[in-house]
């Protein structure tokens, strides 16, 4: 449907619900690259300002990816909990934008969490257009979503980290001295999740096995995850291997998740087959997928009705809805590591990491991020602390931690250890509770229940430095 | 190994070149740690936008050299159009070589790893190219890989090598990439090239390694009337690019 709205003595005029979208969108290189970017600031306004009037139920009659051709848009329509929608299903996008704030002043955290159901991609990423930086961290705070299998994710005034040992070539002391540096810094409650050098089954099956030995020796209460195609996962299962979680990577389009070799089904498959392990202490949530605005820019796989390129933000939400079908323990957006082609520099970060975190959260995931970036976008270790402390203020459920920053296996840049520590004094956060039973049982925290820094010689770290022991 | 000794992080440390056991100030990293790692992303950082010296980079070449420019005006509108670092410079016309073989020389995202790495390794395959007819030399600026295949097709070869500046690692901001494409036009997707990466001695592959490399592919491009995938199975195994 065509609108219309005046800004500055001007009319902008938008001919469907896709370029609305992506003209409200605060600007970012990849919908400059992808031609869907406002062409003004002040057409960008007016975009926003039809977006505010738009009534959110819009989003059910009228698809910004067409619901015939894409089996994203039929998971989303086909699942849609209507008594879930009711609360908010009157308002338009704005009025929706200020009842979460008003709920959020109120401290109804009941409220805002039980619409996951009822919320469409489409609905929180259009409020999210509307929101500034403090509208998402303030509603981000107050949306709860806690899951669990060997540890508790999300459960308020926590942040938990993935501990992510990579190695060029997965070589298992390597892995292992990564492992330990992590752990004596507090990191890993979220999960212990490798990248794999090669995506062989015999490979994964080596690291899942290397990081359940670690796991089942320190009886430590967290979860592995070796990040290799859902199809090696399958085959792993198949041998026998300890698997926690299945990973995929997941994109918003059907096309795109094509290009990353998965369906909806293989999905369902993979997750079966971890579930029938049983091997979850405090929960039963075994899948974990990762994201990243750009993905199916890159994939060329963003068109959305009538073949017109839909905004990276908005096509982000909807991996969101994919991943949810799953039942995830976790969820994270990878939000720089794709390059200054979808997201230029330290303000793009920022507000995009934060955009995915609330759209994320509203839809019921828990929802991490992965802060980080590459050498050729315009970002830097400022902009990384930036990011993370308001990610901590919106109550992010976990974010991804390398040693010393720096990951030699990706050749990107993540959190370092430390960061996660400073991260959780300055915010008075701490990891998940099982995980902090455990640091405190190893004897890692000190009175006031920070992570201690010890002496080469303190026995907790002899106990654990034994396992780099082959 | 063992933990016997004066320094037991050291244990961690030499495992891998992972940036572990860095100690602690507080909760943050010691101040000399934090200013490596500083330096190693400068290092990275000035890689990417130190431009490349075309006149230094002609200095050190022989035989003639044509230069060309993509249609990123800048390295800012570089970095986030892809697709302009992937055309030619609007109104840029090349003369057709009459030969079998160009070799682009481009800067990419490291300039740096083209001058440091780019005369030497011509220099390797101009040795092992006695059997190809080669086109004047084209160093390109703010170029993206497929900017050869612009190049190629305006010149009338049969293949085109461009020799590319890598993304720059915190541990390596000098790396060489090496792309491949038989019957070179716009419109190639990456899955039709062949790609011979890290090319960075004495870290990386050597210059005789990669022009063997590079003259095998060549030779079995020949053979094959194609580049790429179909290519893969039958040579040696390379790293994706």
């Amino acid at each position: 449907m065509r609108r219309r709205a005046a800004v500055g003595g001007h009319t902008y005029e938008f001919p469907t619900l896709v370029e609305l979208m992506a003209r409200a969108t605060p600007l970012r290189s990849g919908d400059v690259l992808a031609g869907c970017a406002a062409r003004s600031a002040a057409e960008r306004v007016a975009a926003q300002t039809l977006l505010a009037d738009l009534p959110l139920a819009t989003f059910l009659d009228e698809q910004v990816v067409g619901y015939d051709e894409d089996d994203v848009t039929r998971l989303v329509l086909d699942t849609h909990d209507a008594d879930a929608f009711a609360p908010v299903a009157s308002l338009t996008v704005g009025e929706f934008r200020d009842r979460l704030l008003a709920w959020t002043a109120a401290g109804d955290e009941a409220a805002i969490s039980a619409l996951a159901p009822g919320l469409t991609p489409e609905m929180v990423a259009a409020t999210s257009k509307l929101m500034r930086t403090a509208d998402l961290v303030a509603v981000g705070r107050r949306t709860r979503v806690v899951t669990g299998l060997r540890s508790t994710i999300g459960l308020p005034g926590r942040l938990a980290s993935r501990l992510q040992p990579n190695h060029p070539t997965d070589d298992p002391v390597g892995v292992t001295a990564s492992i330990l540096d992590g752990l004596l810094h507090g990191s890993g409650d979220a999960v212990i999740g490798i990248n794999p050098a090669t995506d062989s089954p015999a490979r994964t099956v080596a690291l899942l096995e290397l990081v359940d030995a670690v796991i089942s020796r320190y009886e430590i209460p967290t979860q592995s995850c070796v990040l290799a195609h859902v199809t090696t996962t399958l085959r792993a299962l198949e041998q026998g291997a300890p698997v926690d979680l299945v990973f995929q990577s997941v994109a918003g389009t059907q096309e795109a998740n094509r290009g990353f070799g998965v369906t909806l089904d293989l999905l369902a498959e993979a997750r079966a087959g971890v579930l029938a392990l049983g091997r979850g202490t405090v929960g039963d949530n075994v899948t974990y997928f990762e994201t990243g605005q750009g993905s199916a820019l890159s994939a060329g796989a963003h068109l959305g009705v009538g073949g017109r390129p839909v905004d990276q933000q908005t096509l982000e939400a909807r991996a969101y809805a994919v991943a949810r079908h799953f039942e995830p323990l976790l969820v994270n957006t990878v939000v720089g590591f794709i390059g200054p082609e979808y997201l230029y520099d330290g303000k793009q970060v920022v507000r995009a990491g934060l955009e995915d975190h609330f759209c994320g959260k509203l839809l019921g995931l828990p929802m991490g991020v992965d802060v980080c970036y590459t050498n050729h976008a315009e970002v830097d270790g400022d902009d990384t602390d930036t990011l993370t402390l308001l990610l901590g203020a919106a109550g992010c459920s976990f974010v991804i931690a390398v040693p010393g920053a720096d990951d030699v296996m990706l050749h990107y840049q993540s959190l370092s250890f430390s960061d996660v520590l400073t991260a959780r004094q300055v915010l008075g956060l701490r990891p998940a509770p099982e995980f902090e039973a455990w640091l405190a049982r190893m004897d890692l925290l000190d009175d006031a229940g920070r992570v201690r820094e010890l002496a080469p010689d303190a026995p907790a770290a002899r106990v654990l430095l034994a396992a780099a022991t082959p | 190994m063992s933990l016997v000794g004066e320094d037991p992080w050291a244990v961690l440390r030499s495992a891998t070149r992972a940036r572990v056991a860095l100690g602690r100030a507080g909760d943050a990293l010691p101040t000399h740690r934090e200013l490596e790692f500083r330096a190693a992303h400068a290092a990275a950082r000035d890689a990417v936008h130190s431009p490349l010296d075309v006149d230094a980079l002609r200095a050190a070449l022989t035989g003639e050299v044509l230069t060309v420019a993509s249609a990123a005006p800048d390295r800012a509108t570089y970095l986030q159009r892809p697709d302009l670092g992937r055309q030619l410079a609007e109104g840029l016309a090349l003369p057709r070589a009459g030969a079998d073989l160009a070799v682009v020389l481009a800067d990419g995202l490291s300039p740096r790893a083209v001058h440091e790495h780019g005369p030497g390794l011509l220099a390797a395959l101009r040795e092992r190219l006695g059997g190809w007819s080669l086109a004047p030399l084209v160093v390109a600026t703010q170029a993206r890989v497929a900017l050869g295949d612009a190049v190629g097709e305006a010149l009338g070869v049969r293949a085109v090598v461009v020799l590319i500046g890598e993304r720059p690692g915190l541990s390596s901001a000098d790396s060489l990439g090496v792309y491949l494409t038989w019957d070179p036009r716009p419109g190639r997707v990456d899955s039709e090239r062949n790609c011979v990466s890290n090319v960075r001695p004495p870290h990386g592959l050597s210059y005789a390694q990669a022009a063997d490399t590079v003259t095998a592919l060549l030779t079995a491009a020949r053979e094959l009337g194609a580049s790429g995938v179909a290519l893969k199975d039958e040579g040696p195994a390379l790293p994706s690019g």
